[in-house]
């Protein structure tokens, strides 16, 4: 083995949290930084290229390699685990950029009273309400102390939007059930297209408060505090699994890039794929001395540092510690150990499919273009008569209209799969089809956690990943819920036929529905019940932290990318204001 | 090395289309002179290239609702993508131990690849693009359970929809049956107008809107 020599600063993952942390230390301090990505380097240049559904949406050439690695998944601890051998439920990204290149860029906050989730239900219900197995907890951090750095991520993606609570005053056609924000979006909403402007009528029409998706797609040309300038939206459609072709929707490659690119004391290796974190000797075993990785060339490199993030999607965090030993791995049967815990996966589904008889040029719009509403999110309705906790936000987006995935999905009517009568119906209902999407909380439970997989391992021999997972009777019961609203706001919209979902089964591993698994390293106000500390430092390695929605304690209705970088700007906060003073615990 | 095998299509057959040979270079059949053109194939057999355009063409049929699987190309396409890295499972996980006869929702585990799913498959439609239509329906609703058959419905719809690169949708007779326009560079001007009403505008192919050849991923290793 290599070893190089020592830097400041090494980051695990060339995604968003690891390139902002990058950014925010490269340009804050002196401090050498180093990011290693286990991918290859991309550019915004070539995303005009790959405007192209089949090798995009249907090969996902952007995503994480599953040949070399993946996870496995089983229901509960007395099934088999089986690989994941192909991309289904969620889609890792890889290369610079990571996930963030391929968003579709909806980027809402966290309601508030989501990083208090376990003392505000308990204060509400009772413990008793909480369903039996549960493993809510708080996040260490309030709404109230994250608020600025939201914004801070708002103003670095030029988040678009239209803001319905600015410091407590209700604003009327925004989101009057949002948390207060210190300002307005950064810039205005994205324009609206037709299936959208529908679900806007239709809901308003219901008594719903609709509202624009905030998105971080910019509607119109925009620069940011670092200075970096970015082209409004065209809506040419190509967001999800695709990388901007003209930088209007914000991914680390346009908007941190930039500014890293601008600074000697950052650099990033590509190809560099971490496996193990290298803990001190026994004399010392409060601190990491550096990570090993296998360079593009295939040789072993250990990389010392004086401070060490992991940054890298969501579930590798987890992976990497379990991998190195750090922490003890949780254990469902006792409760204990806390690395692995909390597996979550937001609760995404087409609620209502809505078939109508006018067409919708639906070709055109963006990810995140379109209207929601929060009526039926968290604790917003009254759950008194209800057999859930919690909730979601609906919506009509533009989002996945391309062909090769859309042609076929007809009304139930249709009996036909194949044929010319399948074909007739396909051709028609190819641009008459809208989905209402619903995004919805996932509670932690215990039974639901991340471990070593005893069989199967990646393309170096290391063991995968191994998610237990499966849905409770809570979100069975909230589906059941938005699925009967949804359906009622499309017969509304005026479509002749209507498909709700069908409800959710076990957890189905080949049905998209966001990339946003989270849990495994999560924080918390104490290290009994969490593997860090409030300002995602590790609670018994100090110079370790760890970035990214493996944090969250429990999955958020919202999607987690504002989210995700709004702790990574306080952490940076708390990093160059307190520790590089006094490298030493931080809570 | 296998003798090389082509696919002949007549104009008359493809209702006189534009067609991508091997190289990607377009040649424009006229039905009226009944051209025809030797497209190479990368994978199949010319016995298994008639069999599955002829199976792709009952389930996406050229008929009176317009063009279908033949004059998109779909048979080319199929062989395109099976003898490039999809087709040889370079990107899924193939490490033992396979459970077969897994649940449903783990998503495929089986140990065969795509190529070998078709070879097999085509073994049991010999003789298929001698029937009569009726008689390839039924003989196709034999198989509409399989695993081989679910695969060659969605590698149909991917060869009617995908950017002509790739070798299907040729002429973009697929996009135009749909309405949709392919690759545009900005919709901004009419996304938020024509609501109710069909907004169609011409389309055009990835080539034809960047002005330059891209590489589609059946060409890479």
């Amino acid at each position: 083995m290599k070893t190089l020599p020592s830097v400041d600063v090494v980051i695990v993952g060339g995604g968003w949290t690891g390139l902002l942390m990058a950014k925010e230390l490269g340009s804050r301090t002196a401090l050498s930084v180093v990011v290693l990505e286990r991918g290859g380097p991309r550019k915004t240049e070539e995303y005009g290229d790959g405007m192209d559904e089949l090798d995009y949406s249907v090969r996902l050439r952007m995503m994480q390699d599953v040949s070399q690695e993946t996870v496995t998944l089983r229901h509960d601890t007395t099934q088999q685990a089986l690989p994941l051998r192909q991309h289904g439920s969620f889609l890792p990204g890889s290369g610079v950029g990571g996930a963030g290149e391929h968003w579709s860029a909806v980027c809402p906050r966290n309601l508030p009273d989501c990083f208090e989730l376990f003392s505000r239900s308990i204060e509400k219900y009772g413990a008793n309400r909480l369903p039996e197995d549960h493993a809510i907890q708080d996040w260490g951090v309030t709404y109230d102390e994250l608020e600025p750095y939201y914004m801070r991520a708002e103003l670095l993606m030029g988040v678009s939007g239209m803001a319905g609570n600015i410091h407590g005053k209700q604003i009327e056609g925004g989101n009057i059930f949002e948390g207060w924000r210190s300002a307005e979006y950064p810039t205005p909403p994205t324009k609206v297209p037709y299936f959208s402007a529908m679900f806007a009528e239709s809901t308003k029409s219901l008594g719903y408060h609709p509202y624009p998706v905030p998105a971080a797609t910019t509607s119109r040309a925009y620069t940011n505090p670092d200075g970096v300038s970015r082209a409004g939206c065209t809506y040419c459609g190509y967001c999800e699994t695709f990388g901007c072709m003209i930088g209007a929707k914000s991914q680390p490659t346009n908007t941190l890039l930039p500014v890293i690119a601008k600074r000697k004391n950052v650099s990033i290796r590509t190809g560099a794929w971490v496996r193990r974190v290298v803990r001190d000797a026994s004399e010392n075993r409060g601190r990491a001395r550096g990570v090993t990785y296998i360079d593009a060339n295939g040789q072993e490199v250990f990389q010392p540092a004086e401070l060490i993030f992991l940054a890298s999607w969501t579930l590798n965090n987890t992976r990497l510690l379990l991998l190195s030993g750090i922490g003890e791995a949780y254990d469902p049967a006792t409760g204990k150990g806390t690395v692995g815990r909390n597996l979550t996966h937001q609760v995404v589904f087409s609620a209502a499919t809505a078939f109508f008889e006018k067409p919708l040029n639906r070709f055109m719009g963006s990810g995140a273009s379109g209207i929601m509403l929060s009526d039926l999110d968290g604790d917003l309705f009254d759950h008194g008569k209800l057999s859930f906790l919690r909730g979601g936000t609906l919506s009509a987006r533009s989002a996945r209209s391309l062909p090769i995935s859309e042609c076929g999905v007809v009304p139930k009517s249709v009996k036909a799969t194949w044929g010319s009568a399948w074909k007739k119906a396909t051709l028609h209902y190819y641009d008459r089809t809208g989905r209402i999407g619903f995004s919805g909380e996932h509670l932690a439970y215990k039974g639901n956690y991340m471990d070593l997989d005893p069989v199967y391992k990646d393309h170096f021999g290391d063991p995968l990943l191994r998610l237990t997972l499966d849905w409770r009777e809570n979100e069975r019961k909230m589906a059941e819920y938005v699925i009967a609203k949804a359906v009622e706001i499309a017969r509304e919209m005026g479509a002749n036929e209507v498909t709700g979902f069908p409800g959710l089964q076990s957890y189905d591993a080949t049905r998209y529905q966001s990339s946003h698994v989270q849990g495994g390293v999560i924080m918390g106000s104490s290290p009994d019940c969490s593997v860090l500390n409030p300002y995602l430092q590790h609670w018994h390695v100090a110079n370790l932290f760890v970035l990214g929605a493996s944090s969250f304690p429990q999955n958020a209705s919202a999607n987690p990318t504002p989210t995700i970088l709004a702790l990574t700007y306080r952490a940076a906060d708390a990093i160059v204001k307190r520790y590089l003073k006094n490298p030493a615990a931080l809570a | 090395m296998r003798r090389r095998e082509f696919l002949t299509l007549s104009a008359a057959s493809i209702g006189g289309v534009l067609v991508y040979s091997l190289d990607r270079e377009v040649s424009r059949l006229s039905a009226q002179a009944d051209q025809s053109i030797r497209v190479p194939l990368r994978f199949f057999s010319q016995a298994e290239a008639l069999i599955v355009a002829a199976a792709a063409s009952r389930i996406f049929p050229s008929d009176e609702a317009g063009p279908g699987a033949r004059e998109a190309g779909v048979a080319v396409y199929i062989d395109r993508q099976l003898a490039g890295p999809w087709g040889r499972d370079r990107h899924r996980y193939t490490q033992e131990p396979f459970e077969e006869d897994a649940p449903q929702e783990f998503g495929y585990q089986g140990k065969a690849t795509p190529r070998q799913i078709y070879r097999q498959g085509l073994k049991d439609l010999k003789g298929l693009d001698r029937l009569k239509t009726a008689e390839q329906d039924q003989k196709l609703v034999q198989i509409e359970t399989t695993l081989f058959f679910s695969l060659l419905r969605r590698n149909t719809i991917e060869g009617m929809f995908c950017d002509p690169i790739h070798g299907g949708n040729i002429d973009m007779v697929g996009w135009q049956l749909i309405g949709f326009p392919g690759p545009r560079m900005s919709n901004y001007d009419d996304v938020d107008k024509h609501f109710g009403e069909a907004f169609r505008p011409k389309a055009a192919s990835l080539r034809q809107v960047t002005g330059h050849k891209v590489r589609p991923s059946e060409d890479q290793e």
